[in-house]
């Protein structure tokens, strides 16, 4: 880990008495081993009164005694028996929504207690073809003594969304739902208090169920990615080592403030923006500007947070964030993208504008026809009502979250969390795909090219002699050892290379002048060399940005469907072979954050529906001005939650796979809406004949919410990567 | 049929008292942790180490 002292206060939180509280993601946990492994070793540590493994989230929640041990104990220790943890602070959306689910939770099982008990009044009554008027009447009050209030607590989520929609001048469809339940109930109770043999109690609350029921599932699934992806920031987040007087401390990044001094040595990335006190080295801002040639830094010079530091160790001012003149054009174009974005109209509000005044007008009609054709005005406004309750959308309002709960799930299994509600339904609508190129279409990490033209032998020695280096070209050479065995005695000469003594023999590893070796020039400007000599033998590395293993097996799969194009801010020579390699035709370079955005608003301006795929901060404007986005999951975090889902993993395989899923789920959610249309189509005129009966309207509306959920299950099938 | 008056009561009262359990088990935190419960009844943690020695499979 780190040799400084590492500082974790700003994580833990007082819960009781001199008691300390922290929760922890942690990685690695598989099995319930693991669960009992990590309890047990978290709660040998003095002081610790508990220590509890959620599976499910994998998260470790500890409580110890104030001053009895320091938080990073608890990491260290988790280290130790090989886990790695890191603390996180729940975000104020994942806990509001932790408690929005809850409530949703009883609101269900109140609908659900109340409807199976009306449920079984009312078979009761549609079988006993013999029960008294009395009886009758009885079973009648009792369904609305339950029902009454189970509506007015469980209907709340519908009343209130009606309610604001109407506020708002508009329609969606809680309107309906709203309108139909409340008059359902009201006649029952009116025709409850006539004698009459008819009442809807259970209609309405199996209404309330099923649809509670669509939106819990919905939220469960949402909760599900989002603790996934807090758990990936909380396990990304790095340290930073900030002077304290002379001392230097680690402490969280997000602990850092403007003025704070941080040392960043080699091999480590830039944890905050700043300006260089003092030292000089090479920095890699391709994670900021896709630019892949490093850039000579010293006294004065601006850095970004997430450049990564290449050769010296330097000390670093923190300044605020939007201090710089950067990140100040990247916001500032952000806010104007955003503020543009047509407010795409989700396929549920679209139904629900065409549907509500519709079935309201249907309705209307209905009740004035049966009284103009001479029936009492009783009897017209009971028809009225039969129609509005048989035309409650309950399968419309399943249609679209059911098949965005399914295919969420398949995109979950390929490695993509959403981050945006509606992401299925644009995904399913982009026709031209904008890459960014660094970090996007190529790895993140610099990889070894000619790995194979290297005697393996040799590779291997090189390779291990490199794990003991923080240089990043040494990383970049460290993977390909097959062992993680250090030689022992290798030394690292900062800003030349490490040496070590292998069979007898001393081996080098650096720069040509450290290696005893003639000068040699690299073959592209791109790719940077590190030389190796082992006595008489000696070999030549060139580390260069790669591209992803499946990159040009996916990009072509693609082209067949889609127009592909790459926007990168890197130099044309830089983008040239890659764009060749890939066969993408049209592309460009040295392109501003601002000229992205251009280019993306040229090509929505010729009608295409543009999914833009990027990583860099330089990307976060166009993502968000693109209709739709995905980011890689070693993204900027200003680009990531900006992007509407993020994949994972080192390959492009994931975004064909989201497209797919999300063509498919399009295409179930158009196929449900006609089954809500069938369905209407059929009941409607049997309502308006006046020919429904409770049984009638408890059978049609259960069967159209069962179909359209069951239909909804295909978005599952196929999408296993 | 006068027995109903105060069988259904009965009835929807037991019902009532199964729904405020499920709410009191939704409130304490029962449903957290799903997956974690499934694993965690396979540990013999609790049991004494004379007894753990014992239930352990050759």
């Amino acid at each position: 880990m780190t040799d400084t002292a590492l500082d974790l206060s700003l994580y833990a939180k007082p819960c009781g008495d001199n008691t300390l509280g922290m929760d922890l993601a942690v990685d690695g946990v598989h099995c319930g081993g693991c669960i009992a492994r990590i309890e047990h070793a978290v709660k040998e540590l003095p002081g610790v009164t508990e220590a509890r493994l959620n599976f499910t989230n994998r998260r470790l929640h500890v409580a110890w005694a104030d001053d009895q041990i320091k938080p990073a104990e608890i990491l260290e220790t988790l280290e130790r028996i090989g886990y790695h943890g890191y603390p996180f602070v729940p975000q104020r959306a994942e806990e509001e929504e932790a408690a929005e689910a809850r409530r949703l939770t009883r609101y269900l099982a109140v609908a659900g207690f109340a409807a199976m008990n009306i449920m079984l009044l009312s078979v009761s009554i549609w079988a006993g073809s013999d029960m008294t008027p009395s009886t009758r009447d009885f079973f009648h009050w009792a369904s609305a003594l339950i029902a009454l209030p189970a509506a007015a607590y469980a209907g709340q989520p519908f009343f209130v969304s009606a309610f604001k929609a109407l506020r708002a001048r508009s329609l969606n469809m809680d309107v309906p739902i709203t309108v139909g339940v409340t008059l359902a109930l009201a006649m029952s109770l009116v025709e409850t208090a006539r004698h009459a043999p008819d009442a809807y109690f259970d209609s309405a609350m199996m209404l309330l169920f099923f649809l509670l029921l669509g939106r819990t599932l919905d939220h469960a699934m949402r909760r599900k990615t989002r603790a996934v992806a807090g758990n990936l920031a909380a396990l990304k987040a790095d340290t930073a080592r900030r002077f304290m007087g002379d001392e230097l401390v680690s402490v969280p990044v997000a602990a850092l403030r403007p003025d704070d001094r941080v040392l960043v040595r080699p091999g480590e990335r830039v944890p905050a923006d700043g300006v260089v006190v003092s030292g000089a080295s090479e920095i890699d801002d391709s994670l900021i500007t896709g630019e892949t040639m490093r850039r000579q830094v010293g006294s004065n010079a601006k850095v970004y947070a997430g450049s990564l530091n290449y050769s010296g160790a330097l000390t670093l001012r923190v300044t605020a964030v939007g201090q710089d003149s950067l990140i100040d054009e990247i916001e500032r174009l952000l806010e104007k993208a955003a503020s543009a974005k047509s407010r795409t109209r989700r396929l549920a509000d679209r139904a629900a504008r065409v549907y509500a005044p519709m079935v309201h007008l249907t309705a209307a009609l209905t009740g004035i026809g049966w009284w103009l054709a001479g029936a009492s005005l009783h009897d017209a406004v009971v028809t009225a009502i039969a129609v509005l309750i048989i035309t409650c959308p309950c399968a419309l309002s399943l249609a679209i979250p059911a098949v965005q709960v399914v295919a969420s799930g398949a995109l979950f299994r390929n490695n993509v969390i959403l981050n945006a509600g509606d992401a299925i339904e644009r995904l399913a609508e982009a026709d031209t795909i904008v890459f960014d190129k660094t970090g996007t279409l190529t790895l993140p990490e610099p990889r070894v090219v000619n790995a194979a033209e290297i005697d393996p032998a040799l590779l291997q020695m090189a390779a291990r002699l490199a794990l003991s280096s923080r240089h990043p070209l040494a990383m970049a050479l460290a993977r390909e050892a097959d062992s993680a065995a250090l030689f022992d005695g290798a030394v690292e000469e900062p800003g030349q290379g490490v040496r070590a003594t292998v069979d007898g023999v001393e081996a080098r590893l650096g720069s040509a002048d450290f290696c005893g070796l003639p000068p040699v020039a690299a073959l592209r400007s791109d790719t940077s060399l590190i030389m190796f000599s082992h006595g008489e033998r000696s070999a030549a590395f060139a580390v260069s940005q790669q591209l992803r293993p499946d990159a040009v097996a996916v990009t072509k799969a693609l082209s067949r469907r889609y127009d592909l194009r790459i926007l990168s801010g890197d130099r044309n020579e830089a983008v040239a072979p890659v764009a060749l390699a890939l066969g993408i035709a049209r592309w460009q370079g040295e392109l501003t954050p601002a000229e992205k955005i251009a280019e993306i608003e040229a090509l929505k301006a010729e009608g295409r529906r543009v999914l833009m795929v990027g990583d860099g901060l330089n990307d976060a404007p166009s993502l968000a001005a693109a209709h739709v986005s995905l980011s890689p999951i070693a993204a900027a975090d200003l680009t990531q939650a900006q992007a509407d889902a993020v994949f994972l993993g080192e390959r492009l395989a994931p975004v064909a796979e989201a497209l797919k899923v999300a063509r498919r789920a399009r295409a179930l959610m158009t196929q449900n809406l006609t089954l809500a249309g069938v369905y209407n189509g059929i009941a409607v005129p049997v309502a308006i004949a006046g020919l429904v009966t409770p049984l009638l309207a408890a059978v049609a509306m259960s069967c159209s919410s069962m179909v359209v959920t069951l239909n909804s299950l295909r978005a599952r099938g196929g999408g296993r990567a | 049929m006068n027995v109903l008056v105060y069988l259904i009561p009965m009835a929807v009262g037991l019902g009532l008292i199964g729904l405020l359990g499920f709410m009191w088990s939704l409130k304490s935190g029962q449903y957290n942790d799903m997956d974690g419960a499934a694993l965690r009844v396979l540990s013999d943690d609790d049991l004494p180490p004379e007894r753990r020695e014992a239930s352990e499979v050759p």
